[in-house]
């Protein structure tokens, strides 16, 4: 072999293991989609700026979304969300620290989608609470796609809904997370 | 080469990049008030694009008409409105009241939101309305023009929501009417809006709202500044405003113009109520 193309050989190896050995990804464009939906009214808000970041040495994870930026459908419904409920003026931010916990057997080589079990801490409306649940992880090329359905309550978060609307939301709220992870680049 | 790159990585915590990432900057108030009415009067509120308010309002007769007329509620007058965001900085409504069978229109445009960092300290629109009423004239023996059923309103919304509870507002309010009453009346009225609303829990408020009439030269005897009362509860969707008001009015020429305003004092105050549900047609809120 000629130096050149050792060299060559080299800076593919370089440039190969760059892509693996990644580890922090991260998105600004993650999808949270919170649905309560009852026979009265549907209540469905969408927030696409959703901040995320994965470590790939542990799984640990993280999540942000700005309460402003869930959109509604009606948006005297956001008002009254905002205003009423979710008071984003003194909470701006929904976060979510947590853990993969069986983030050792996912093989970030393998091109399919992988379940795994998330745990972690939930912060919304000022109270912070324990959530668990199970997502599906599925490493594409240098992109990793996760996602995540669970449920939680107004109650528990020290959410009022006053009698008079409790016909028209659910008790309890489906929450859904679809996220595609780029490589973080600082 | 190789295991530089993720040594470069490893030290990061990812909660402070997060922390970093999602820094909430300069945001726009929202929701000074409940609904594009303070009572009677509007509000700098008013519909996102695409959005449409269907308004009903009834005032009953007035408290002192005693139980023979069951304090009131043996009358109705009656104001109701279509009103719909073209732009989120403008709405436009068509209405009408049973009251000289009249009918209006308006227009209200948003010019300056408050920031949070008070950087824009105000809530600041404007609102343009034509009243037309359509009633038979009372003396058809005199010349009578269509342009004598005009009235025209030009008004500015001046609104500080000084925290989450409490919001005041002003309505600098100019009204022509192209026929007075009498020859006494002057046409132009320039009229101040006191207005303010309180939150007293996450979904109720009260308001009140008083406009006081500049005017010296009116033939009404007994005239009375147009003052007003109300609970406003929210649902989702609806909007209710219970009220208590000496307007029978319910358009800025009836009630500001203030001819049939009652006497608080003497129990001239009507109940009545507001319905304001609101309707999405925001095709790009597809969900």
């Amino acid at each position: 072999m000629t130096m050149k193309k050792n060299l060559l050989l080299i800076l593919a190896i370089v440039l190969s293991t760059g892509a693996f050995a990644q580890k922090i990804y991260f998105t600004k464009t993650g999808k949270i989609i919170f649905d309560s939906t009852t026979p009265m009214e549907n209540v469905h808000a969408e927030n696409e700026q959703v901040t995320s970041f994965i470590k790939t040495t542990d799984g640990e994870i993280n999540f942000a979304a700005l309460i402003k930026s869930f959109k509604f459908r009606n948006a005297l419904m956001e008002e009254h969300f905002n205003e009423d409920y979710i008071h984003s003026d003194q909470y701006p931010k929904a976060v979510f620290k947590g853990k993969i916990l069986d983030f050792s057997k996912v093989d970030l080589s393998k091109n399919e989608p992988q379940k795994v079990t998330v745990e972690g801490n939930l912060t919304l409306h000022g109270v912070t609470k324990k959530v668990s649940t199970t997502a599906t992880i599925h490493p594409e090329n240098d992109k990793i796609l996760a996602k995540a359905d669970f449920e939680v309550t107004p109650a528990e978060f020290g959410i009022k809904i006053p009698s008079i609307v409790r016909e028209k939301i659910a008790k309890t709220i489906n929450i859904s997370a679809d996220v595609t992870y780029q490589p973080y680049k600082k | 080469m190789i295991t530089l790159i993720p040594y470069f990585s490893f030290g990061q915590n990812i909660d402070d990049l997060l922390n970093a990432e999602t820094k909430v900057g300069r945001t726009y108030e929202t929701a000074a008030f409940k609904t594009s009415r303070v009572i009677n009067g509007h509000s700098v509120e008013q519909m996102s694009a695409n959005h449409l308010d269907l308004r009903i309002e009834h005032r009953f007769g007035e408290l002192n008409g005693g139980l023979y007329n069951l304090y009131g509620l043996d009358q109705a007058s009656m104001h109701f409105s279509l009103e719909y965001g073209i732009k989120d900085w403008l709405m436009a409504g068509i209405g009408r009241t049973n009251i000289n069978k009249t009918y209006d229109g308006f227009a209200k445009v948003k010019l300056f939101r408050q920031t949070s960092d008070n950087s824009i300290p105000v809530f600041l629109s404007y609102m343009g309305s034509t009243e037309m009423f359509t009633s038979h004239w009372t003396d058809p023996t005199r010349v009578n023009k269509f342009s004598s059923r005009l009235t025209f309103v030009n008004q500015l919304l001046i609104a500080r929501k000084f925290n989450e509870n409490l919001t005041l507002q002003l309505s600098p309010t100019l009204i022509h009417k192209n026929l007075t009453p009498t020859e006494l009346d002057a046409n132009d009225l320039f009229a101040l809006g006191f207005s303010g609303r309180i939150k007293v829990s996450n979904h109720v408020s009260l308001s009140a709202e008083y406009f006081y009439d500049f005017r010296s030269n009116r033939s009404t005897i007994n005239y009375h500044n147009a003052a007003s009362v109300a609970v406003n509860i929210e649902t989702g969707g609806h909007v209710f405003q219970l009220m208590f008001t000496n307007c029978l009015a319910m358009t800025e020429g009836g009630f500001i113009w203030g001819d049939s305003n009652g006497d608080w004092t003497n129990g001239g105050v009507h109940f009545g109520f507001n319905i304001s549900r609101v309707f999405s047609f925001d095709k790009k809120r597809n969900y």
